[in-house]
C-alpha cells in the first residue's frame, strides 16, 4: 500500500506496482503464497458461513446433513421469526443494544471530555490527573474488592452494573488524546483569540477534524460492551436482565433451550440447531457490519495513541 | 483489555500514518510536550492561582474520568484488606459495614496458599497455557504480516486485512461457540470423521489438549488483529534502505533479514514485554467459559481460580489473598520484562 509511493513504478504483468530494482517472484511463489493467505481467510470464514447457512436452514436439511449445512438449501428464516416475535432472545437483545448505545456514548463522553483536558499540556494539574489514569495501566485491584465494591454500592441488579465499572478505558483516553494534540496549536489559539472557550473550542474544532478516532473509539467502546458476558454474570441474578451474549452462553454452551419455543422444536417445526445459530448470527451481525465501515481508520487510531504518556 | 497489546510504537517516522488531523495538513509544530503557546508558562510570571483559574475548564473536563477511576480502580485497592479478615458478608447491611466488623487475621490467609494444592496447580496451568501462547499465537502476526507485506497489489492486501481482522471484534462467548460447532463432540469435524466411519473426536473437552485449544482460539481471533502494528512498522521503513540492498546485491531473502527484520525488532521488543507483563492473566473470559467443559485439573488458571473460590464459594478473603499474591507477580513481571529489554537497548513500555 503506502510503503510503495514514491518509488519509481514499472508496470508488471498485471498492471503490479513494482519497485524497478525488484525481480519478479516466480509464479511458484507466488501461488505458494497466496494459497496460504487464501487459506488464512478461509479458515476465518469458514465457520461464519457454516453458522450463518445453518441459521437459515429448514428442519429437513438440518437432518439430512447430521449437523451442521455447508450448502444452502431449503432457506427458511422460521428460526429469526420465532427469536425475534418476542420472548427471551428479543428481550436480551434489546438489552444489550440498550446497555451498548447508553454506554458507549457515555463512555465517549468522559473519555473525550477527559483526553481533550489532558491534550493541552502545560496546563495546571495536567501531569497528576494524567498519571492517576496511566497507574491504573500497571495494575488492577483484583475481582474480589471490585466486586464487593459494586455490591457496596448498591449497584448489583441494575444495569448500571453493566455501564459504570468498565466506563473508562485509560489507553483509549490516551488514543485520544495524542489525536486532540496533534490538532495544530494554531487553529486552537486563533479561536481562543475569537474568544471561544475550551467546550466550544473541543466542539467545534478538534471533534470535527478527529473523526476518524472518534469513530475508532467508539466501536471499541461499543464492541466491548456488546460483547461482554461477564460483569451480567456475577451482577445480576434476574434472567429477564440478561444480555445477549449471556443467553447465547446458555443456550449454545449449556445446550439449554429457549423458553416458550420448546413446543416449537418438540413438534419438528424447529431445529434446535438452527435456533442457536441464528442467536449466534444475532450477536456477531452488529460486529460483522460495523467493523469495516470504520477499519481504514484503525491503522491510524491504533499507532498514534501508543504508550507515548 | 487486549487492547493495549496492540499499542504501536511511539516512534513510527511514517509520517503518512502520523498525518495530523488538522485540515492544511501541516506538521504539528515541534513535540507535544511544547504544547500550544500561551499554555506552556511555568516561568512566565503568572502564579498558580491564575493558571488554576485559566485551566479550570480543562480540570472540570477530566474529573468524570478521574472519578471514575478513583471509584471502581483505586477504592478497591483498599477494598483488598477483606484478604487480611475473615470476611464475613452476612455480619452487615452491605459490603462496607461487613468489611468493619469483620474480624482481622493478619497474613492467615496467605499462609494458607503455601499449602494449597488446588493454588499451585492453578499456578502451573497459568504458565504452561502461557508458554504455549508465546510459541505459538506471538510469532504468527509476525509471519502474517510479512506475508500480507509481500503482496504488492493493494486489492490484495485490504481485502485479506479486512477478513483477518474481523474475529478479534467477535465476542470470546462467540468465539468458544464456534468452535464448540466445529471441534466439539457433536460438531462439524467429529461428525464428517464418523460419516467417514472414524471416531469423532471432541477436541472441546480434552484436557491434555486444552492448552492448545486456547492458544488456537486466540490465533483465529487475534492474530489477524495483532498484524496492524507490524505491517505499520513495516510501512514506516524507507524504501530507500530496500533499494540501496538491491544495489548491493542482496537477493530478496537478505533484503527481508538485512532491512526488514531489523525493522520489525523495536515492535516485537515491546509486545514481548507486554506479554511476559500479562504472563498471569492468559485469558481470563476464555477459559472461565470452557472450565466446566474440560475440568479444572487443565482449565483453572490463577483468575478463573480467584473466581470460583471468591465469587462462586464465598470465600472471599482467601481469593483476595490469591488476587493480591497473583497483582504483586504480575507487577513484578512487567518491571522485570521492561528491564531486560532496556538492557536489550530497547525502548520498553516506559522509558527509563
Amino acid at each position: 500500500m503506502s510503503h510503495v509511493l514514491g518509488v519509481k513504478r514499472r508496470e508488471g504483468t498485471r498492471g503490479r506496482l513494482r519497485p524497478v530494482w525488484e525481480e519478479e517472484p516466480r509464479p511458484a511463489g507466488l501461488a505458494a503464497k497466496g494459497l496460504v493467505l487464501a487459506l488464512a481467510c478461509a479458515g476465518v470464514l469458514f465457520p461464519l458461513w457454516i453458522v450463518v447457512v445453518t441459521s437459515v436452514s429448514s428442519v429437513k436439511t438440518i437432518t439430512e446433513a447430521g449437523g451442521l449445512v455447508v450448502v444452502p438449501r431449503g432457506i427458511t428464516f422460521v428460526a429469526y421469526q420465532e427469536l425475534l416475535g418476542g420472548g427471551q432472545v428479543t428481550r436480551a437483545a434489546v438489552v444489550s443494544l440498550g446497555v451498548t448505545l447508553v454506554g458507549t456514548l457515555f463512555s465517549m463522553t468522559v473519555s473525550v471530555l477527559c483526553a481533550y483536558g489532558l491534550s493541552r499540556s502545560g496546563s495546571v494539574l495536567h501531569r497528576p490527573l494524567l498519571m492517576i489514569l496511566l497507574a491504573t495501566m500497571f495494575f488492577g485491584a483484583g475481582l474480589i474488592p471490585t466486586y464487593l465494591l459494586v455490591q457496596g454500592l448498591g449497584l448489583t441488579d441494575t444495569y448500571l452494573s453493566l455501564i459504570l465499572p468498565s466506563a473508562v478505558n485509560v489507553f483509549n483516553i490516551l488514543v485520544l488524546r495524542s489525536f486532540f494534540m496533534s490538532v495544530a496549536p494554531e487553529l486552537i489559539d486563533s479561536a481562543r483569540i475569537d474568544g471561544a472557550g475550551d467546550v466550544r473550542i473541543l466542539w467545534q474544532i478538534v471533534m470535527p477534524l478527529s473523526r476518524a478516532v472518534l469513530a475508532v473509539i467508539s466501536l471499541f467502546y461499543a464492541v466491548g460492551y456488546w460483547s461482554a458476558w461477564f460483569n451480567a454474570s456475577i451482577y445480576l441474578s434476574d434472567q429477564d436482565m440478561m444480555p445477549l451474549q449471556n443467553v447465547m452462553m446458555q443456550l449454545v454452551l449449556k445446550q439449554e433451550r429457549p423458553t416458550g419455543l420448546a413446543q416449537a422444536i418438540n413438534t419438528g417445526h424447529l431445529s434446535p440447531l438452527s435456533i442457536q445459530m441464528a442467536v449466534m448470527v444475532l450477536a456477531l451481525l452488529p460486529v460483522a457490519v460495523l467493523s469495516p465501515f470504520v477499519q481504514r481508520h484503525f491503522k491510524k487510531g491504533m499507532l498514534t495513541g501508543a504508550v507515548k504518556g | 483489555m487486549s487492547q493495549s497489546k496492540v499499542a504501536g510504537p511511539a516512534r513510527t517516522t511514517d509520517d503518512r500514518t502520523e498525518a495530523p488531523s488538522g485540515d492544511d495538513g501541516q506538521a504539528p509544530a515541534g513535540p507535544p510536550e511544547a504544547g500550544p503557546p500561551g499554555r506552556t508558562g511555568t516561568g512566565g510570571g503568572i502564579t498558580w492561582r491564575i493558571r488554576l483559574r485559566r485551566d479550570r475548564a480543562l480540570i472540570l473536563m477530566t474529573l468524570p474520568a478521574v472519578l471514575l477511576v478513583l471509584v471502581f480502580n483505586y477504592i478497591p485497592l483498599l477494598g483488598n484488606v477483606v484478604a487480611f479478615q475473615d470476611y464475613d458478608p452476612y455480619v452487615g447491611d452491605n459490603a462496607w459495614q461487613a468489611m468493619a466488623r469483620s474480624p482481622w487475621v493478619g497474613v492467615e490467609h496467605s499462609a494458607r496458599m503455601v499449602d494449597d494444592r488446588l493454588f499451585w496447580q492453578a499456578l502451573g496451568n497459568t504458565l504452561a497455557i502461557f508458554l504455549v501462547q508465546l510459541t505459538l499465537f506471538f510469532p504468527v502476526p509476525i509471519l502474517l504480516a510479512l506475508l500480507i507485506n509481500s503482496f504488492v497489489r493493494p486489492r490484495v492486501r485490504a481485502v485479506a486485512q479486512a477478513i483477518l481482522y474481523l474475529p478479534h471484534f467477535f465476542s470470546w462467548v462467540l468465539v468458544v461457540t464456534v468452535f464448540q460447532q466445529m471441534f466439539g463432540g457433536a460438531g462439524m469435524l467429529a461428525q464428517t470423521l464418523r460419516e467417514h466411519g472414524h471416531e469423532g473426536i471432541d477436541l472441546m473437552t480434552n484436557p491434555g489438549l486444552f492448552k492448545f485449544l486456547v492458544t488456537f482460539e486466540m490465533v483465529w481471533k487475534d492474530a489477524g488483529w495483532g498484524v496492524i502494528v507490524f505491517l505499520a512498522a513495516l510501512s514506516a521503513v524507507s524504501p530507500d534502505l530496500y533499494e540501496a540492498a538491491a544495489m548491493d546485491g542482496a537477493t530478496r531473502w537478505r533484503r527481508m533479514w538485512h532491512v526488514t527484520l531489523p525493522a520489525l525488532r523495536p515492535v516485537v521488543a515491546l509486545l514481548l514485554v507486554l506479554q511476559v507483563g500479562n504472563a498471569l492473566t492468559v485469558g481470563f473470559e476464555q477459559i472461565l467459559l470452557q472450565r466446566t467443559a474440560v475440568g479444572p485439573t487443565a482449565a483453572e488458571v490463577l483468575d478463573t481460580y480467584v473466581w470460583n473460590v471468591g465469587i462462586q464459594f464465598g470465600d472471599f478473603s482467601y481469593a483476595a489473598a490469591v488476587g493480591i499474591v497473583k497483582g504483586i507477580f504480575g507487577l513484578c513481571l512487567v518491571l522485570a520484562a521492561n528491564k531486560v529489554a532496556h538492557m536489550m537497548g530497547e525502548q520498553g513500555v516506559y522509558k527509563r
